[in-house]
């Protein structure tokens, strides 16, 4: 048997996993991984910084559903990665991190590059493994692998030493993954099933209320299936839209601080919950005492430290989405779909005096929600959605019908602004035939910006819409509504030529700056393929994101619009 | 609240620092921690005990860790628990004598004998440990070290609360 490095081990490995594509940065302790790689199929994509790189890596796997992969090296390369895995870890997104280390002997000592990989992100990752023995190198690849897709997914990361990276081996195939202490439940009780359909089949106020666990699982079509069969009611949260189609009779939007005013309320009226891979997050409870508070909970997820976290579940059920689904769907087998007609036109009232709402004047500035609207109009609605973290991202949410699983991608636990580009940039990989448009604000578009030349010189063609408002859009919401208007370190004030630094970072530069040239703009910018694009959209810096629930509030003070703040305390 | 979680874990490098970091994010303070080998090959035993006031999240957390096999939240009141200590007394030589009527009573066994102390090792429940150096404590404590506490389910006729998943 021929005699390999450690770093020949490790790209073979990758390939052995299906690896198609590794977004990284080069540096010194990796340097002997790069050797390698530059033979192999594998494609490289050079991020401008580690932290581009691990966000590619998240939109690859949003896209595609398969584990992205990230590489940097010691010390700050690692360290710059921190902020993607937090972010993986807290939207199970599946990425396998490589780092390389200084050298074992070196390790603890200060070396040149040196930082503690593995302490560091131990609270930032779903496993980590710092690997002494070039021998382990096949096995500790396939279980990260293993770790990171499986149950729920999210971010594992491997640190290789340099001398480890650079000693010989002889491959060795991996064996049989067996974790004592990993065994994700699959398939869900089937007493608790049973439970769960009764409790359905009662209810007289049902919601499905489903989250980014329906698209992990894979498992939209069963979702479909299900709430027709029940003739339940479906709300998506900002980590789940697109695993039901907006546009069914049964949606009900998005809900939370910026949901929908239906999709709110149903929750608060509803007499049952049937709570599925969703997390109870405090952005769409409000104030936990006062959420649901006549709902029995029915609360399916694969993380059993998920149930009972926030809200005490009637009836839990650990195992995979799609599974349990699945489960249901045959445990109602015989039942009647219930007419649930009372219910039914409650919701259907509020749909119709409470819909989503905002003014676009034709001689008035530009308002964001038309730009959603008029890029819906233009692509069909065929495209993948990708946004950064604040007023842009709500608005996207909120104006976009989605239809389809994975092609809606933001940061919704982190909250990590700076994730568009990067994330546009490694969906559009995954998935090449896709059109993929980054929705970005100008202070999230400064934060990673450089990767757009990435996008151009590796002949990615994203296309970037920046929402200018010259501002912190979301942080100057807040002022104006809780802090007396007082804008502190918030307005960005700059005169920044977003066109120029497209062109300076070899992409087009498209600028709208009144309504009426919003539609030409963006048909503009979908007929260039050749280079990524940038479309600068001069908004409106007053506007602000309604329906919205005040952080800590009870969610039913929904606060509609402008026009209805005397509600605030 | 004082609860005592007895922790199968893989003995890997690191395993340690997950648990006590993922207890730390909680705010919990760990009150003694001992680790040691157990029967099967490659797995460790940790007994932990922790002040706070609800387990049942924290113990879910520490299931996520993959490294974590097992976990036994044992109940005092039926659980065998053991410390060990050594104690140095302040006892000279017209002393020596009450201090030993003391230690014999106790098991205490005198380990290391000096003009002005003594050592004293002793091994049994936290509340015989506790005993005994409240008697002892007016002659003078010089030092003291405990192990941490290490504890053991009873046989029970009853099923014990193995901790593997909600359903």
């Amino acid at each position: 048997m021929s005699t390999i490095t450690g770093a020949q081990a490790l790209i073979t490995a990758l390939e052995h996993e299906g690896v198609d594509v590794v977004f990284g940065v080069p540096g010194g302790a990796i340097l002997p991984a790069y050797d390698p790689l530059h033979d192999s199929p594998i494609r490289h994509i050079l991020a401008r910084h580690e932290q581009g790189a691990g966000h590619m890596a998240e939109g690859y796997a949003w896209a595609t559903g398969r584990v992205g992969v990230a590489m940097a090296t010691s010390g700050p390369g690692a360290t710059n990665l921190v902020t993607p895995l937090a972010d993986a870890l807290m939207d199970s997104v599946p990425i396998v991190a490589i780092t390389g280390q200084v050298p074992t002997s070196a390790v603890g000592n200060d070396a040149f590059q040196e930082a503690y990989t593995t302490g560091i992100t131990m609270p930032a990752t779903k496993h980590n493994y710092f690997v002494t023995d070039v021998d382990e190198i096949p096995q500790v690849v396939r279980e990260a692998f293993h770790i990171a897709s499986t149950g729920r997914p999210g971010p594992v990361l491997i640190d290789l030493p340099k001398n480890v990276l650079t000693a010989t081996t002889t491959w060795r195939e991996p064996g049989e993954i067996s974790l004592a202490g990993y065994k994700p439940t699959v398939d869900g009780h089937p007493r608790r099933v049973k439970e769960a359909v009764d409790l359905i089949a009662e209810a007289q106020r049902p919601v499905l209320y489903v989250g980014g666990g329906i698209i992990k699982a894979n498992a939209s079509a069963e979702l479909r299936r299900f709430a027709e069969l029940v003739n339940v009611p479906v709300t998506t949260t900002l980590m789940g839209r697109g695993a039901f189609p907006d546009d069914h009779r049964l949606s009900l939007g998005m809900p939370g601080m910026h949901g929908t005013y239906t999709a709110i309320t149903a929750l608060q009226k509803a007499d049952l919950l049937i709570a599925i891979g969703v997390r109870f997050d405090d952005r769409v409870t409000g104030k936990v005492d006062t959420f649901a508070p006549h709902a029995k909970v029915i609360h399916v997820d694969v993380d059993p430290a998920e149930i009972g976290k926030v809200r005490t579940a009637d009836v839990p059920i650990v195992g995979d989405a799609r599974r349990i689904l699945t489960q249901l769907i045959e445990a109602w087998a015989g039942r009647e779909t219930p007419d649930r007609h009372p219910w039914l036109d409650t919701i259907a009232a509020w749909k119709r005096d409470y819909p989503l709402r905002y003014d676009q004047q034709p001689d008035g500035p530009i308002k964001p929600q038309f730009v959603i609207e008029e890029l819906y109009r233009l692509t069909d609605g065929d495209a993948t959605l990708v946004a950064g973290v604040g007023q842009h991202q709500m608005w996207a949410s909120q104006f976009w019908r989605f239809s389809d699983p994975r092609r809606w991608i933001n940061s919704g636990g982190l909250g990590t602004m700076g994730f568009a580009i990067p994330a546009a940039i490694g969906a559009k990989v995954g998935r090449p035939d896709d059109l993929v448009y980054a929705i970005d604000g100008d202070g999230s578009f400064q934060m990673t910006l450089q990767e757009l030349i990435t996008a151009a010189s590796e002949g990615i063609p994203v296309k970037v819409a920046v929402f200018n408002n010259r501002s912190y859009g979301m942080v100057t919401q807040w002022q104006k509504l809780f802090y007396g208007g007082k804008l502190s370190a918030s307005v960005l004030g700059d005169d920044v030529d977003y066109v120029k630094i497209a062109e300076g970072l070899g992409c087009a530069g498209l600028r709208a700056e009144t309504p009426d040239e919003v539609a030409p703009t963006l048909e503009k910018s979908l007929a260039i393929d050749d280079r990524p694009v940038v479309v600068e959209l001069v908004v409106d810096p007053d506007e602000m994101v309604f329906p919205m629930v005040p952080a800590g509030a009870s969610n039913d003070e929904v606060i509609l619009g402008p026009d209805d703040l005397g509600a605030l305390p | 609240m004082k609860h005592t979680l007895s922790v199968l874990v893989e003995d890997r490098p690191g395993v340690l620092a997950r648990v006590a970091s993922l207890l730390a994010r909680r705010g919990f303070n760990i009150h003694s921690l001992a680790v040691g080998p157990t029967a099967e090959p490659g797995m460790s035993r940790m007994t932990i005990v922790v002040d706070a006031p609800e387990l049942e999240q924290v113990k879910k957390q520490l299931h996520k860790l993959v490294n974590v096999v097992r976990i036994t939240e044992l109940d005092p009141a039926t659980a065998l628990e053991r410390e060990i200590m050594l104690v140095r007394v302040a006892a000279p030589a017209g002393k020596r004598g009450e201090v030993l009527e003391i230690a014999s009573i106790f098991k205490a066994t005198a380990v290391d004998v000096g003009p002005s102390s003594m050592c004293f090792q002793i091994s049994g429940t936290p509340a015989k440990i506790n005993d005994f150096l409240d008697l002892v404590r007016p002659y003078g404590i010089v030092d003291l070290v405990k192990s941490g506490r290490i504890a053991m389910a009873r046989e029970q006729k009853t099923k014990p609360g193995r901790l593997r998943a909600v359903n």
